[in-house]
């Protein structure tokens, strides 16, 4: 009965044409005859019956379309490296775009490249809104989120786009993260406890314990700040670097946790920990405006006094 | 022979470090294995000496696929 009362109330719903405001448009596009992209007019040619090769003197050339008369073509200077010729140097590839038919961030010159342009770019990227962390790269000489990164309106000036520095590169614009992640691992980022909440249920906080944890639990673990640390680029194998460090404090000064003095302990050596100079690069560098540095303080703090 | 410097020593050792992993394969697909090992460093060896970021590179990326493989639950490799 009630299945047939749920398709009752589908057909029944009317099939109402979406307005032309809800239609799907890039944020800075307002004619729409540039959403087209340049290779359509490669796929425009009519073939030929008789399948014999269009000499190129009747074929039109597919390029960049008439530039209007008020572009902002701006170029880009892309960080360019194939594994797949391992024996070939890295190079800096230039793409030029106009900024009027670009959304504003970086992460879209880049897939308007990747789509338009040159489909062999690499990166990553996925929530294209600074929650997953994917497209962190450095932009300009800073470490950001391809995402949060506005393109600068400037078009003199030109942007200089490398992967995140002193990481092994896997491709283009992608970083080996390997190392980073074994490192996250090691602080054992999860709830510690031995003993059961008090109560059955959950484990309770009070609204100062939980306060502790604000500027901690909002990282995204980007590692925009780990590779912009010169002490984490000379002792990546054994400094734990400011992203992990964050975590592992946001562990230590969670009030549930209970296993606080072996996570201490485990930092305790002249490596994992103290080699942070309070170069702040980190606290500078974060496209979420954490202080990493800070936490690290803390830490540090802590340890002095237990 | 001339002395071996140490950018190839660590060549050879993961040479045999392979070679070593493809003794834990099962008997009637270990030959799979030794082919891909043998062709994998057959395919690299005209690099030219004296290129260490390349030779680097592959050393590392060779280690990244030998700790692949090696896993117990890979049973056959296929040979291109």
């Amino acid at each position: 009965m009630a299945t047939t009362r749920a398709f009752a109330r589908l057909a029944a719903r009317p099939t109402a044409v979406r307005p032309a405001v809800f239609t799907r448009s890039f944020a800075s596009v307002t004619d729409t005859a540039a959403r087209d992209p340049i290779s359509k007019a490669g796929e425009a040619i009519n073939p030929d019956p008789t399948r014999k090769v269009v000499p190129e003197s009747k074929t039109s050339t597919t390029k960049e379309p008439a530039p209007d008369k008020d572009a902002k073509i701006k170029s880009f200077h892309i960080y360019r490296w194939n594994p797949d010729e391992p024996a070939s140097k890295p190079k800096m590839q230039t793409y030029t775009l106009d900024l009027n038919k670009t959304g504003p961030m970086m992460l879209d010159a880049l897939i308007r490249i990747k789509n338009e342009v040159d489909p062999t770019l690499t990166f990553r990227r996925s929530c294209r809104e600074g929650i997953c962390g994917s497209c962190a790269m450095n932009i300009d000489g800073v470490n950001t989120l391809a995402c949060l990164c506005r393109i600068p309106t400037d078009t003199a000036k030109e942007s200089r786009i490398y992967p995140l520095p002193h990481m092994y590169v896997v491709k283009d614009l992608v970083p080996d993260m390997t190392n980073f992640y074994k490192q996250y691992r090691s602080v054992k980022p999860y709830l510690q406890r031995t003993t059961p909440a008090p109560d059955g249920r959950e484990y309770r906080q009070s609204k100062a314990e939980r306060k502790k944890l604000d500027g901690l639990y909002e990282c995204i673990l980007c590692a925009c700040c780990s590779t912009s640390c010169p002490s984490y680029w000379w002792n990546q194998e054994e400094y734990l670097g400011p992203a992990v460090l964050l975590q592992s404090y946001r562990w230590i000064a969670d009030s549930r946790d209970e296993k606080t003095a072996e996570r201490q302990d485990a930092l305790n050596n002249s490596m994992s920990l103290y080699r942070c100079h309070t170069i702040l690069n980190c606290s500078r560098t974060c496209p979420k405006g954490l202080n990493p540095a800070l936490a690290i303080a803390e830490i540090k703090k802590s340890m002095a006094f237990t | 022979m001339a002395k071996i410097s140490g950018l190839q020593r660590e060549v050879l050792s993961l040479y045999r470090q392979c070679l070593r992993a493809c003794r834990k394969k099962p008997a009637d697909t270990r030959l799979n294995f030794y082919n891909h090992t043998r062709s994998e460093f057959h395919r690299n060896s005209s690099i030219n000496k004296k290129d260490f970021g390349t030779i680097e590179y592959l050393i590392r990326s060779g280690r990244k696929k030998l700790e692949t493989y090696e896993d117990p639950g890979i049973r056959n490799i296929a040979n291109l």
